[in-house]
C-alpha cells in the first residue's frame, strides 16, 4: 500500500498571506477573505515536489503535509 | 417527573467500575451538551489511557444565550449531579475533579459548592471549581481544557484531544451536567433514564425548563409550556446550532435522537424556541447571525471574517430588502466557510444558516425593506 500524503493547514496560526495559493493553485485557492481552501483527498505523486515547496514557503508555519490517518469527524 | 423535582440529598455512591460503561452503553446514553457523542465511548477513550491521572470535568459553562436546563439542575439536584462526576471519577481513575461553571449562574455555582461542602472529605480534597466567562465558546470541550489549564476560554486545535491530552495534560472527560446526572440515575435505577430537559424559548405562553419523557413530541412540549396559539410560524430545535422546522411540520415529531435525526434535526443542547408570525424570520436570522459572528473566538480567519459576512449579508436583506447579489453569497459563503475552523463554532452557525435559508426560502426571496429591528 503507497503511503498516502494530505495537506493540511493550521487555522489558527494561518494568517492568510495567501502564498500557498500561489504555489500551489493545482491544490490550493483562496476564499473571498484570503485564506487558503485545500482540495479534499491525497496529494497526487506529481505535486509532492510543489506542495513540499509550498509547506517550506508558508511564511506562518501553518501548512503541513500529513501522513493520511484514518481520519475521524 | 420523577428527577428535577425529586428531593435532592447526599448519599453513599453504589460501587461502579467498568460495568458501568457497559451500563451506560446499554442505555443508549448520550451527551446532553449539545453534541450528543457517545458517552461510553468517550468514557471508554479515557479509562482505557488513564493510569489513575484522569480529570473529570463537570461542564456547567451552559454558554447558549437561550439554554436554563443546566442551570436549573445543578441549582435543583446539585447532588445528583456531583454523583455522576465522583462515579465517573471512581470508574476512570481520576486524580482531579474541576467543577465548571458559568461566571454568571449564580445560583447554580451556589447550589453545587454548597452540596460539595457535604461530600464526604476524599470525594473533596480532589475537587476544584473554575468559572466558565459567558462566551458562546466557553463550554467547548477544548476551549474548557484551555481555560482550566491557562486561564483563556477559546478553543485549541485538535488532536489532541481532551481525551488525550487535556487538563494538566492528562486525560481528561469534558462531561455536561446533565449527562452527569444520567450516568447517577442508571448507577442508581440499574434503568434507562426516560426523560430529558428541555428549555421552552420564545413564542409560549411560559418559557423555562420542563423535564419532558422520552416520546414526547415538539408540539406537546410547547403544550406543556402553555402553548404557542396558531400563531407560530417555526421551532428552532437544538438551540442556536440547531435548525428550524415549520411549526406544523414539526408538530408530531417526537424529541428523541433517531426520530429528530430523520427529519434533519437534533436535539442539541435541548432548547425548543418558538417563533411567532408576528416576528420576521429573516431578521431573526439576522439577529442570530450577528450574534455567533460576534462569539468567534477570533483565532481563524474564516470564522472571524466568515461569519462577519454572512452575519453582514443578512442584515443588508433585513434592512435593505432582498438582493440576488447577497443571496448568491449566502449560499456561496456557507459552502466556503463550512469545516475550516479550528473548532466546530463556523460548522454550528452555518448548519443554521442553511436551515434558515430552507425553511424561510419564501421570506429571504422576498423580503421588504423594513430597517433594522433587533431580534434574538
Amino acid at each position: 500500500m503507497t503511503q498516502r500524503l494530505n495537506l493540511t493547514v493550521d487555522r489558527i496560526k494561518c494568517d492568510g498571506r495567501g502564498l500557498c495559493a500561489e504555489l500551489l493553485p493545482e491544490l490550493i485557492r483562496l476564499d473571498d477573505w484570503g485564506y487558503p481552501i485545500l482540495a479534499a483527498g491525497p496529494i497526487p505523486e506529481h505535486l509532492l515536489p510543489l506542495a513540499q515547496r509550498a509547506v517550506e514557503d508558508c511564511p506562518v508555519l501553518a501548512l503541513a503535509i500529513r501522513r493520511a490517518e484514518a481520519v475521524k469527524g | 417527573m420523577t428527577r428535577l423535582h425529586a428531593p435532592d440529598a447526599m448519599s453513599p455512591l453504589p460501587r461502579a467500575g467498568g460495568e458501568l460503561i457497559d451500563a451506560i452503553q446499554w442505555a443508549g446514553l448520550v451527551g446532553r451538551g449539545g453534541a450528543g457523542f457517545s458517552t461510553a465511548v468517550k468514557w471508554r477513550a479515557v479509562v482505557e489511557r488513564s493510569r489513575g491521572q484522569a480529570v473529570i470535568v463537570v461542564n456547567g459553562a451552559e454558554g447558549e444565550p437561550q439554554s436554563k436546563k443546566d442551570r436549573v439542575l445543578m441549582s435543583m439536584r446539585p447532588h445528583l449531579v456531583l454523583d455522576g462526576a465522583f462515579l465517573a471519577a471512581r470508574v476512570l481513575h481520576a486524580r482531579r475533579v474541576v467543577l465548571y461553571i458559568g461566571e454568571r449562574h449564580d445560583a447554580a455555582r451556589a447550589a453545587m459548592l454548597r452540596a460539595l461542602a457535604e461530600r464526604p472529605d476524599q470525594d473533596r480534597r480532589i475537587t476544584s471549581f473554575v468559572p466558565a466567562p459567558a462566551r458562546y465558546v466557553a463550554g467547548a470541550e477544548a476551549a474548557a481544557v484551555h481555560m482550566i489549564n491557562e486561564g483563556v476560554a477559546t478553543p485549541t486545535n485538535v488532536p489532541p484531544y481532551p481525551f488525550e491530552r487535556g487538563v494538566d495534560g492528562a486525560p481528561t472527560l469534558v462531561q455536561n451536567v446533565e449527562t452527569l446526572a444520567h450516568v447517577a440515575l442508571i448507577a442508581r435505577t440499574g434503568m434507562r433514564p426516560t426523560t430529558s430537559l428541555i428549555t421552552m424559548a420564545g413564542a409560549v405562553a411560559r418559557p423555562g425548563v420542563i423535564e419532558v419523557e422520552a416520546g414526547t413530541t415538539i408540539g406537546g412540549a410547547i403544550e406543556r409550556a402553555g402553548g404557542a396559539g396558531s400563531s407560530s410560524r417555526a421551532v428552532l430545535v437544538g438551540g442556536y446550532f440547531g435548525s428550524w422546522v415549520d411549526t406544523q411540520r414539526g408538530w408530531d415529531i417526537p424529541l428523541d435522537h433517531a426520530a429528530l435525526r430523520q427529519h434533519g434535526l437534533g436535539l442539541g443542547c435541548g432548547v425548543i424556541g418558538v417563533l411567532s408570525h408576528s416576528r420576521c424570520p429573516v431578521c431573526e436570522t439576522a439577529g442570530i447571525m450577528r450574534y455567533l459572528a460576534g462569539e468567534s473566538s477570533a483565532q481563524c480567519g474564516p470564522c472571524f471574517f466568515g461569519l462577519r459576512a454572512l452575519a453582514d449579508a443578512c442584515t443588508r436583506i433585513a434592512e435593505s430588502g432582498t438582493n440576488g447579489q447577497d443571496l448568491e453569497r449566502l449560499r456561496r459563503w456557507t459552502v466556503d466557510v463550512s469545516g475550516r475552523g479550528a473548532c466546530r463554532h463556523p460548522d454550528g452557525a452555518v448548519m443554521f444558516l442553511q436551515s434558515s435559508l430552507q425553511v424561510f426560502a419564501d421570506e429571504f426571496s422576498r423580503h421588504p425593506a423594513h430597517g433594522l429591528r433587533r431580534t434574538a
